[in-house]
């Protein structure tokens, strides 16, 4: 493959507009930017799992949790700085992600699905437990001192943007470039046909431990991302609502798909955000969506871009 | 109180328990068994129950108690209807694929769930118990001269409580014998075994399906009518029903009847018991991660059987 291929054009095409649009757009519409492209690496970390793996996790806000915590815990009772602590929350996610999928993988369809629910459930209790250091539902806040970043302050809101844009980036083409790669091949290999692929003396069992170690990592790494630029931590992110956010992001965007994320975060985001302006029940239209996408669109919307248009979509 | 008329006391309270998930879980354990799909919507049909035991006593004045046998009945036959036609728009079109099930269940839980928030409220809600008596409970201890019965303070039950352990006692026999002694029940249990070839015996599996899946919304309504005078309605009380009955249909083996029974019982007293002497957070820790490693360990559960 060229470098000057559709895809590689695509995916340098959205990162040009997203930088683009920083200096176009009003204040409001840059921060929920920001907030999008948090969101998005999520999504990436949990579309690696679901979209290119077959497997559905209902248990992400653990990895998203371990990776805030990781970094929220680090700086508030170690005092490290910010780089260090990121990499800890990478570490600390990785490392739930190894002992998660080591467990949860003996199991599959159905009761995978139940089993990380519970897991993350467990994290989620967990967190509440010890509320002495985690402050529960309340959480707690990262000082604007403790969140430089080699002397850089990312709390403006250009600073925030371009944070938030750099790890998109990396996230983004690092993802786009590990499907391409045999170990991507592979993984899909193993959501078409498990049976198959093992029979072609792949190890299936040690592909999807690894695509799950890469895809919390991933997710914790936006956990990270999302105390340091948003100086929050709390055990909401830790809910069950945030394992199945990401989930349907992914179904609305299109599973399977490098842009299915960043588009499914999209629109979700804005409209919740048009619909909180009339109501507080603001879930109702999640569950609506979700509903209306697995009866009448179960592909997403980079799904049926890929069936109508865009055929060498990634 | 000494520790064996408290253990008696939790206990009681764990039988209580132990009556209402019996019901919630058996609903969820035919919806797994016939139609081989997890509702995750389970624990809203349950507040849905809970909430329209609410608006049924409010409207009808007069003594609780007729308030209440009206919500026993209408309430979880509205819940059934509504579940069964649920199933009819949503499930039946996707195929009762597995995978979709979960997540168009998991839409509908926010539909049903944010809709009771717009009507019902955040506020919850008590219903008054149509009787309510304080029983006092006898304790046997041997003294200085023999058995002697002593009346301890403190260790009592009310009439309700009792009630209801007697309530799903009754509904689960009714259930047993609608299984298998009714042509219903057997048409279920064939669709069960094998849909393919019911259906080639001219069963209606489409129907069949939406009947059991309206069955089993309506036994989750009624655990929660009986439930409601105990504690109060609310939008968010489905979740904890949910993943406790979860819990019991895997501990019991998916989709085995009997299992699920016994799990309810163990799981009930347990819970009972425990948050009495325990931690509730850390009881929940313990529970909640046993069980997934049951499920990780012997995916069949306790009664299931090694599925081929």
């Amino acid at each position: 493959m060229t470098f000057l291929s559709k895809p590689n054009m695509l995916h340098l095409g959205i990162l040009l507009a997203l930088v683009a649009l920083f200096f176009v757009l009003p204040t409001y519409h840059v921060g929920a930017l920001s907030r999008i492209m948090v969101l998005a690496i999520y999504a990436m970390g949990f579309n690696l799992l679901f979209g290119y793996t077959g497997l559905l996790s209902l248990g992400h806000a653990m990895f998203f949790a371990a990776g805030m915590y990781g970094l929220g815990l680090a700086i508030k009772f170690l005092g490290a700085p910010v780089p260090v602590a990121f990499l800890i929350a990478m570490i600390s996610s990785a490392l739930l992600g190894l002992v998660v999928g080591f467990l949860a993988l003996r199991t599959v369809g159905v009761a995978f699905m139940i089993v990380t629910l519970m897991f993350a459930q467990t994290a989620y209790l967990v967190v509440l437990y010890f509320g002495e250091y985690t402050r529960g539902d309340e959480g707690f806040v990262l000082q604007q001192a403790e969140r430089l970043v080699f002397g850089m302050d990312i709390t403006t809101e250009t600073g925030r943007y371009f944070a938030a844009f750099t790890l998109f980036a990396v996230c983004f083409l690092g993802v786009a470039k590990l499907v391409q790669t045999p170990f991507g091949k592979r993984l899909v290999a193993i959501r078409e046909n498990e049976e198959r692929a093992r029979m072609l003396g792949y190890d299936a069992g040690r592909y999807k431990l690894l695509a799950l170690i890469v895809s919390a990592t991933i997710s914790g790494i936006a956990g990270a991302t999302y105390a340091v630029l948003f100086g929050y931590v709390g055990a909401t992110f830790a809910t069950v609502q945030y394992s199945i956010l990401p989930l349907l992001w992914v179904l609305l965007g299109g599973a399977g798909t490098t842009i299915g994320p960043l588009i499914g975060v999209f629109f979700m985001f804005y409209l919740i955000d048009a619909s909180s302006a009339y109501t507080n029940a603001y879930m109702l239209i999640a569950g609506a969506v979700l509903i209306l996408l697995t009866v009448f669109a179960p592909r997403g919307l980079a799904g049926i871009l890929r069936s109508k248009v865009m055929p060498w979509l990634p | 109180m000494d520790f064996g008329p408290h253990l008696m006391l939790a206990s009681l309270e764990g039988a209580v328990i132990a009556a209402i998930l019996v019901l919630t879980a058996m609903g969820l354990s035919i919806v797994f068994g016939v139609m081989r799909v997890v509702n995750v919507a389970h624990g809203e049909f349950f507040m849905l129950g809970a909430v329209l035991a609410w608006f049924v006593t409010s409207l009808i004045g007069g003594h609780p108690a007729i308030g209440f046998a009206m919500a026993v009945i209408v309430a979880p036959l509205l819940v059934g209807a509504l579940a069964a036609s649920a199933d009819w728009l949503i499930l039946k079109r996707i195929d009762y694929d597995p995978d979709r099930t979960i997540v168009g269940t998991i839409g509908l839980l926010f539909v049903i769930q944010q809709t009771t928030l717009m009507t019902f409220g955040p506020e919850a809600r008590p219903v008054e118990a149509p009787f309510n008596q304080r029983l006092s409970l006898p304790w046997f201890e041997f003294g200085e001269n023999g058995l002697a019965m002593t009346w301890p303070w403190g260790l009592s039950t009310t009439s309700y409580k009792l009630f209801v352990i007697a309530a799903a006692l009754v509904v689960l026999v009714a259930l047993w014998l609608f299984l298998t002694r009714t042509k219903v029940g057997l048409i279920m249990r064939a669709t069960q075994q094998d849909s393919e070839m019911a259906k080639a015996f001219g069963v209606p599996v489409g129907l069949v399906y939406s009947c059991v899946f309206g069955l089993g919304a309506g036994l989750a309504a009624l655990g929660a009518v009986l439930v409601v005078p105990i504690q109060q309605a609310h939008y968010l009380m489905g979740a904890d029903p949910l993943l406790l009955a979860f819990i019991v249909v895997i501990i019991g083996g998916l989709g085995s009847l009997p299992g699920t029974v016994i799990a309810a019982v163990l799981i009930g007293m347990s819970d009972g018991i425990i948050s009495v002497f325990f931690s509730p957070t850390l009881a929940k820790i313990i529970a909640t991660f046993l069980v997934a490693m049951v499920l990780v360990f012997r995916p069949q559960g306790l009664m299931g059987k090694v599925s081929s």
